[in-house]
Parts: structure tokens; C-alpha cells; sequence
């Protein structure tokens, strides 16, 4: 995509900083403090659900066996969590340029 | 855990801020932000807990799964999530102990 930026945690420290009246350090902080908060429910097992955003949901997977691509061996994959994001309809609207 | 829940959590930490009621501007500007960028078509990465990006998806012939009729799909844009490295390591540290 033409003209596609990057934004990093300092862009949202920034948004930060600019909507309430903290210290550019102290924005900084709070959106550490965001992630972490989300990564410790996650983490614990916890789906979170930020409304009008979307949701992490949070998928128990089996044992199952998988290959290794290189040598064509076959190796068991642990059972594991993995992480899913499902977008709010509002932001895939946003995204496609709808207003609701 | 949901937004009011992570607004309280975020309250609970910071005890001092709170009587504000920052948090819930904190955390609107947090994700006001990813979603306009998404919007903008850019990505956001945040290292250690993922990347948000915007795919693009071709128009294609859908079918009504009731009717079974054919019915044209229009290209669209859809959010996609990567979780970051760290994150993933965490969600299973739990079952490796």
C-alpha cells in the first residue's frame, strides 16, 4: 500500500499526551500499563473485550502432529494457547469507509 | 475482561490518578488511535505484544447458505492481529510450568 506508516508505542504515547494532562513520560507509561494490563488477562487465560475495538480471544489447541517443512519429519506440536483477534463490526466498518 | 473492567484495573494501579476518571480517556486514546490508523491503512506494531495491520481481501462470489444463490462479495479491508513474540510466550508459560 502506497504511502503505509508504522506506528509504535510512541505515536500512541503521543495521542496519549495529547488527550489528557500528563507528562509526555507519564503517556508513556499508561500506554505500558494498557498493554501489560491486557497481556496479564490474557495471559491468565482471560479473554478481554474492548467494545467498538474488538476482542482477544484466547483458543485452546490439541496436541496434533505437525511436519517439519524442511525435512518432511514428523514432529508433535504441544498442546498450546493461541491468541485470536476478532474485530467489532464498527471497526471493519471504519475500515471500509462506513459510518456505523 | 472488558473496557470498564480494564478501566478499573488501571485505576487500582495507579490510585493517585484515579479520582480523575483518566483512564477511560487513556484507554479511548489508546485504541482511537489504532483504529485510525487502521482506517488510514497503516500499520501498528507494538513490539512484545503484536502487530496490528490492514489486509486487503478480493471480491469474490459468495453463496447464501440458506438459498445456496450466488451473490457478488465486494472487496473489502479487514483488521488482522499478529500476536507479538513476548505475549505468545506468556500465554503458554502457565501450561510449561
Amino acid at each position: 500500500m502506497a504511502g503505509q506508516k508504522t506506528l509504535t508505542r510512541a505515536d500512541l504515547g503521543e495521542a496519549v499526551y495529547q488527550e489528557v494532562g500528563l507528562s509526555r513520560n507519564e503517556s508513556a507509561d499508561m500506554v505500558e500499563a494498557v498493554l501489560d494490563e491486557i497481556s496479564g488477562a490474557l495471559a491468565e487465560g482471560e479473554g478481554v473485550k474492548i467494545s467498538s475495538f474488538g476482542s482477544f480471544i484466547i483458543r485452546e489447541k490439541r496436541e496434533r502432529t505437525g511436519r517439519n517443512p524442511k525435512t518432511g519429519q514428523e514432529v508433535p506440536i504441544s498442546p498450546r494457547r493461541v491468541l485470536i483477534f476478532r474485530a467489532s463490526n464498527i471497526l471493519k466498518n471504519r475500515l471500509n469507509g462506513k459510518k456505523k | 475482561m472488558t473496557k470498564s473492567e480494564l478501566i478499573r484495573r488501571l485505576s487500582d494501579r495507579y490510585p493517585e490518578l484515579a479520582q480523575r476518571r483518566i483512564f477511560d480517556r487513556i484507554v479511548q486514546a489508546v485504541f482511537e488511535e489504532i483504529s485510525r490508523a487502521l482506517e488510514q491503512g497503516d500499520r501498528v506494531e507494538l513490539r512484545g505484544f503484536g502487530a496490528f495491520s490492514v489486509k486487503q481481501r478480493d471480491p469474490r462470489i459468495g453463496r447464501n447458505p440458506r438459498t445456496g444463490d450466488a451473490v457478488a462479495v465486494a472487496s473489502k479491508r479487514v483488521p488482522y492481529f499478529k500476536t507479538g513474540k513476548l505475549l505468545r510466550e506468556r500465554l503458554n508459560s502457565k501450561a510449561a510450568d
